[in-house]
């Protein structure tokens, strides 16, 4: 008998919410509390809550380890990309209102949606990486000294 | 006077306990909780200072993700800081008590709570409440001047935060394994492999001749792999570089010598771990 | 002598929150509970921060839904004098300032991320050295002349 069954049951409720909820906290920044740097947060929080109720070993079969660090990069990458590509269509360094020919101000919309995108994904694998990193580390104390 | 000052008085009164409360305490347990409880009562006060945006962020990662992360590290660290004696308190009491008798100086010029004409209330902050409605059209204006506004400072950030995991990553190791266990500073291991006693032993040169002695003979029940982690920290001791003394230099060719023994027990180990 | 001392009542506790934090920093050797208290004297400035952005009677800054719907249709229909309609209704709600939030959204999410490292570093520490406190570093450093200052 799993001494943790009555915690395991509700996180395997809360952890698909808590992701959702991270999402919608990213796409609804744009009107309230909320954005890349909270979403990505508490989307950490929900492979943490799971790597600390279902054990590291199996938080790293669902998100691998290489794949974070692949997407730390990407993160900030999205984010600078956004900025080169202001700046080839004919603006300055993250000036988005160049992305939409018509109306800067949608224009302004999709820069913010994107950066937020980027800052949403380095936020959350950097997270993730630096919980695996002290995760994994062996302690040197056994666990009769708490 | 505000209309919220009972709440503000609470929580700050709140605040003021946990805090004091920190500095008392010695188990580390305790401390790194009462720090989640110091950023969640700061996140309600933010509600209260009408910063949601940044209550949201204080509640997330203060209270939620860096206890996780003191907890995890705590438990490869201490459970309990020692005492510190009472005559090591009086200079950081001077130094803190002088430091803010000049702060509490000075707010005799700071704006009022809650002014709204104050400097920096009145300028280019205020500025962007009209400039978002009128250039991005997005009802939240701290999200607006994050990203767009202030998109380069955004960048700097993430890139900071790029930086640090990839510090923590160098430092640790994504699977936990960087540099494991062995450190030979100056040709003289100070970590055995055993796992270290709470009270670190300072340990004379007589007796630091004999503990790569013991260490030997458990590194035999080690497994394989350890024994490789141990070669190639090995590889790396410099060395020596001009020790000061003479018994130094005695000790350092002692305790390389008794490395070389050592790798030909670990390649006994080895061999054993490939038989099997 | 009151109403003077709650006009900026804020001010005075924020900043014995800050200078307990910096004590913590300063007299504790352990450096898990240093950097604890790193962490308090940090919110305590964050605090600092926002208590001068708030205006009193304020609202968050986020304009209301039918503000922002009056604002763009009236855009739609002509640019230049939507700006001085547009400064005409923004009187009447009062915000808070953005500015502080923002500079501050970011600090935090900066602030643990340096936690991390520092937490890293001891963790470190302790696999090599056996002991997190200060004093103990210290005599192990001179005991094996880890720092070269004789060699």
């Amino acid at each position: 008998m799993n001494p943790h069954l009555l915690l395991r049951v509700v996180s395997k409720f809360l952890i698909p919410l808590i992701a959702l909820y991270a999402f919608y906290v990213q796409f609804h920044g744009d009107f309230g509390p909320g954005g890349g740097f909270q979403a990505g947060v508490i989307l950490a929080a929900s492979i943490i809550l799971y790597a600390l109720i279902f054990g590291l070993k199996e938080a790293k079969r669902a998100v691998p380890p290489s794949f974070v660090r692949i997407l730390m990069t990407i993160g900030v990458l999205v984010y600078g990309g956004t900025g080169v590509v202001t700046w080839l269509l004919g603006g300055e360094f993250l000036n988005y209102g160049v992305l939409n020919h018509h109306d800067p101000a949608h224009g302004q919309h999709w820069g913010i949606l994107a950066i937020e995108l980027g800052v949403l994904i380095t936020v959350a694998s950097v997270m993730v990486a630096i919980f695996y990193a002290f995760g994994s580390r062996q302690p040197d104390l056994s666990d009769e000294d708490w | 006077m505000p209309s919220t000052l009972i709440l503000d008085i609470g929580l700050l009164a709140i605040l003021v306990v946990v805090a004091i409360m920190i500095v008392r305490l010695r188990s580390l347990f305790a401390i790194v909780m009462l720090q989640g409880v110091y950023s969640l009562v700061s996140a309600a006060w933010f509600v209260s200072l009408d910063a949601v945006d940044v209550a949201f962020t204080e509640a997330a990662v203060g209270a939620g993700v860096s206890t996780v992360l003191m907890l995890s590290a705590m438990l490869l660290a201490d459970r309990e800081s020692k005492p510190v004696p009472l005559s090591n308190h009086l200079a950081p009491l001077f130094i803190v008590i002088v430091a803010g008798a000049a702060m509490f100086y000075a707010v005799g010029d700071m704006p009022a709570y809650g002014d709204a004409n104050s400097p920096a209330n009145t300028h280019v902050g205020m500025d962007f409440m009209e400039m978002t409605a009128n250039d991005i059209h997005i009802p939240n204006v701290v999200t607006a001047v994050l990203g767009s506004y202030r998109g380069f400072d955004t960048f700097g950030e993430t890139v900071v935060i790029f930086a640090a995991g990839l510090g923590v990553l160098l430092l640790l190791g994504l699977n936990g394994n960087a540099g494991r266990w062995q450190a030979v500073p100056n040709g003289i291991n100070l970590t055995p492999s055993e796992a270290p006693p709470g009270v670190p032993q300072v340990v004379t040169d007589k007796t630091l001749q004999k503990k790569p002695k013991s260490k030997k003979v458990k590194a035999k029940s080690k497994v394989a792999q350890k024994a490789n982690t141990a070669q190639k920290a090995k590889k790396k001791t410099v060395p020596s570089r001009g020790a000061s003394s003479l018994s130094k230099k005695e000790v350092q060719s002692k305790t390389r010598t008794q490395s070389k023994s050592r790798s030909n027990s670990k390649a006994e180990t080895k061999s054993k771990g490939g038989a099997k | 002598m009151l109403t003077a001392f709650f006009e900026n009542y804020n001010y005075y506790v924020v900043i014995i929150l800050m200078m307990t934090g910096l004590y913590v920093v300063f007299s504790s050797r352990n450096l898990i509970k240093k950097l604890s208290g790193l962490s308090v004297f940090q919110t305590s400035v964050f605090l600092l921060y926002i208590t001068i952005g708030k205006v009193e009677g304020g609202q968050p800054p986020i304009v209301s839904e039918n503000h922002a719907s009056n604002d763009s249709s009236v855009m739609v229909a002509g640019g230049g004098e939507a700006a001085i309609g547009h400064a005409g209704q923004m009187s009447d709600v009062l915000y808070s300032n953005p500015l502080p939030h923002v500079l501050i959204l970011t600090a935090i999410v900066v602030g643990v991320a340096t936690l991390a490292i520092g937490l890293a570093l001891t963790v470190r520490i302790r696999e090599t050295y056996g002991t997190i406190e200060e004093d103990e570093l210290a005599m192990l450093d001179y005991t094996y002349n880890l720092e070269g200052t004789d060699a």
